[in-house]
């Protein structure tokens, strides 16, 4: 019993936390070369609806995670346009962008809602999944999960061991600095905030194809910025993001047990937890962020005039 | 150029040249509304009969003239909320939570002293939607005061909280017994209904927002407060060195910003809604900030942006019923104003 249940909870949080890494990940990647996007909840419903969508017209669901992704991508580069290219307030232009992206993804929902798909398949991990009780539980995910703690890896190898990593770095720490050396501000925060835009695509795609398996208008409901918070949360770091991810994916999932183990709570008091969590959490990491945060995050380059 | 002599340049223009610059913003949004039209005809609707619809639901008729000025009320509120901690650049993405708190307070004053006249009850329940959103608003001011939590994020978490509040509230203590299935209390009382003109629903909160920002302006300009608002604004270091309390600004701004919002919360539940229901906003809060934003805290700027957005946020219900689209696709439409002029103020501005 006490088995079945916290593997529910630790099966709960790894689903949850799934496209939380991913978009974390993602929103790493941008602050890293010094750009904050608080339209990430905007990406990841244009990932989620084109997702959807694509899964719908298609029947397959690894198309529609890809169309998630490259809608995710294409969206975020309407967003570079305005704070790389027209220099445009960071901040102001996130939240534009989530309008954005509520309203769009609303409109390209429409012919969706209701729809039944397969979603993506679970895959067993043979031997571990034969494990009884437990087995089940805890070693049945969809290949996105899998693939959730490599990319990890893999943002923090192209970001710390890559000549890439670096230069991309040293436009968030100081592009002045990056320019004199050769490189080109602008280029490199168009390329992070591509692979953001990838990476948030995905998120929203897992959302809608992966887990949900439905279409909803305004799905993820303030993961976008839950997973903004997640990388004040890991200091802009990848792998730390593994753990937030799953630490916030376990209190949605906590929330989600309680229900459904009829604790007398109402929903809407546990629906709360992410967010006083991660205000909490911010709180007391507050004092150290500063000297985690890139040092040139929220600016732009101006070039050299 | 020095960005400096820039801005004195940019300043000299609005004085001197408002009717230059009129055009300038309505070429900006002609290029909003064009790209909108493309995206509507992508869509397979018709856009000219959008545009129509829009019009002459809002600006076409008395009665949707008036309507419009009922969603302006709580618009202008949520951008002074966003104006007022602009002065010293806090960024206050929460005035939608803010509003909430609001209204949950004023409906638990309306609800439980609703024994008593409106000449008492009324002031009660303004105090207590401005108290409400203002003490929402400065847990964020005191995260920030203290160097914890930018106050961009926790305002925008907050807002979470707080329509989950009201969902919780409305679900549960607070649930009328008399309305079935329906998630809201009880009907406010006569004596807590705000009063409003003639036969139309615009109603005392626009009274209460022309206020604001007349207050916001004359604050502003005319007293000591406005002056070291301005003082930590253009330079918080040198205004610390010169004994300025930053610390007690930022948590009293947050206050003050939050207690508009509040404001705007309160008088839609008591003259709009009758009572407190889950879908209380439409997001009137975030369209407060873009408002704030674009009108770069301008008390007539405010007035001019919340008018345009006014429009679209009441063309919503038109667009879902004549045309059969989701209401939040005026969301794209707002989103396309704000990128262009977003996109026209990064280039002349240099970014910040």
């Amino acid at each position: 019993m006490i088995g079945s249940i916290l593997g529910g909870l630790l099966s709960g949080s790894v689903h949850a936390g799934t496209p939380l890494l991913y978009a974390t990940l993602g929103e790493v990647v941008g602050e890293r070369a010094g750009i904050v996007n608080l339209g990430l909840e905007g990406v990841m419903l244009m990932g989620a609806a084109a997702g959807f969508g694509t899964t719908v017209l298609t029947g397959n669901a690894a198309m529609g995670v890809l169309a998630g992704a490259l809608a995710g991508a294409l969206f975020n580069m309407l967003f570079g346009f305005l704070v790389i290219t027209c220099r445009a307030n960071q901040l102001a232009s996130g939240l534009a962008l989530m309008f954005c992206g509520v309203g769009l993804s609303a409109l390209l929902g429409v012919p969706y809602i209701g729809s039944q798909i397969e979603g993506l398949r679970e895959i067993s991990l043979p031997i571990l999944s034969g494990l009884p009780i437990i087995g089940p539980i805890l070693f049945t995910y969809d290949i996105l999960v899998y693939l959730a703690i490599p990319m990890a890896f893999l943002v923090w190898w192209l970001l710390f061991s890559t000549r890439w990593g670096l230069s991309l770095r040293a436009v968030g720490e100081n592009p002045t600095a990056a320019f004199a050396a050769g490189k080109n501000p602008h280029l490199l925060q168009f390329q992070a905030l591509l692979i953001a835009g990838l990476l948030g695509g995905i998120a929203g795609a897992h959302l809608s194809v992966g887990l949900a398996k439905t279409w909803a208008e305004w799905m993820t409901a303030g993961r976008g910025f839950i997973a903004v918070a997640l990388v004040i949360f890991s200091k802009w770091h990848p792998l730390r993001a593994i753990l937030g991810a799953l630490l916030f994916g376990g209190a949605i999932a906590l929330q989600l047990q309680m229900q459904a183990w009829g604790v007398p709570i109402s929903p809407f008091i546990l629906d709360m937890f992410p967010y006083i969590l991660s205000l909490a959490v911010l709180a007391v990491w507050g004092g150290a962020r500063r000297y985690a945060a890139p040092a040139s995050l929220g600016r732009v380059f101006q070039g050299t005039e | 150029m020095d960005p400096r002599s820039e801005r004195v340049n940019r300043m000299g223009r609005w004085r001197h040249g408002w009717l230059t610059n009129l055009m300038r913003f309505g070429g900006l949004f002609g290029v909003a509304f064009g790209i909108f039209a493309v995206v509507l005809l992508i869509f397979g609707k018709n856009p000219l009969k959008a545009y129509a619809d829009i019009f002459s639901t809002t600006l076409g008729s008395t009665y949707g003239f008036s309507e419009m000025l009922v969603k302006m009320i709580p618009l202008v509120l949520t951008a002074v909320a966003v104006a007022v901690p602009s002065r010293i650049w806090l960024i206050n993405v929460g005035g939608e939570g803010q509003l909430y708190i609001g209204a949950v307070l004023a409906t638990w004053g309306a609800l439980t002293f609703s024994s008593l006249p409106a000449w008492l009850l009324l002031p009660l329940i303004f105090g207590l939607g401005f108290l409400g959103g203002g003490l929402w608003g400065s847990i964020s001011g005191i995260l920030r005061a203290r160097g914890w939590v930018s106050e961009t994020i926790s305002t925008l978490l907050l807002n979470y909280v707080a329509i989950l509040l009201v969902n919780f509230l409305v679900f549960g203590a607070w649930k009328d017994p008399e309305s079935a299935n329906y998630p809201q209390t009880a009907e406010f009382v006569e004596a807590a209904v705000l009063p409003t003109f003639g036969s139309t629903r615009v109603h005392l909160g626009f009274v209460f927002a022309l206020a604001s920002l007349l207050l916001f302006h004359l604050v502003l300009s005319r007293t000591r407060w406005g002056l070291e608002m301005r003082a930590i604004g253009s330079n918080p270091e040198a205004a610390r060195r010169n004994g300025i309390p930053i610390a007690r600004y930022i948590v009293l701004l947050m206050f003050i910003g939050g207690g508009i919002a509040g404001l705007a919360g309160m008088s839609e539940v008591s003259a709009i809604q009758g009572r407190l229901r889950p879908s209380l906003s439409p997001g009137y809060g975030f369209a407060g900030f873009l408002i704030s934003w674009m009108a770069g805290g301008n008390p007539l700027g405010i007035v001019a942006a919340a008018f345009l957005l006014a429009i679209i946020t009441a063309s919503g219900d038109i667009l879902q019923m004549a045309q059969g689209l989701p209401g939040s696709v005026v969301n794209i439409l707002m989103a396309l104003i704000l990128f262009v002029v977003l996109a026209r103020h990064g280039r002349k501005a240099g970014g910040k």
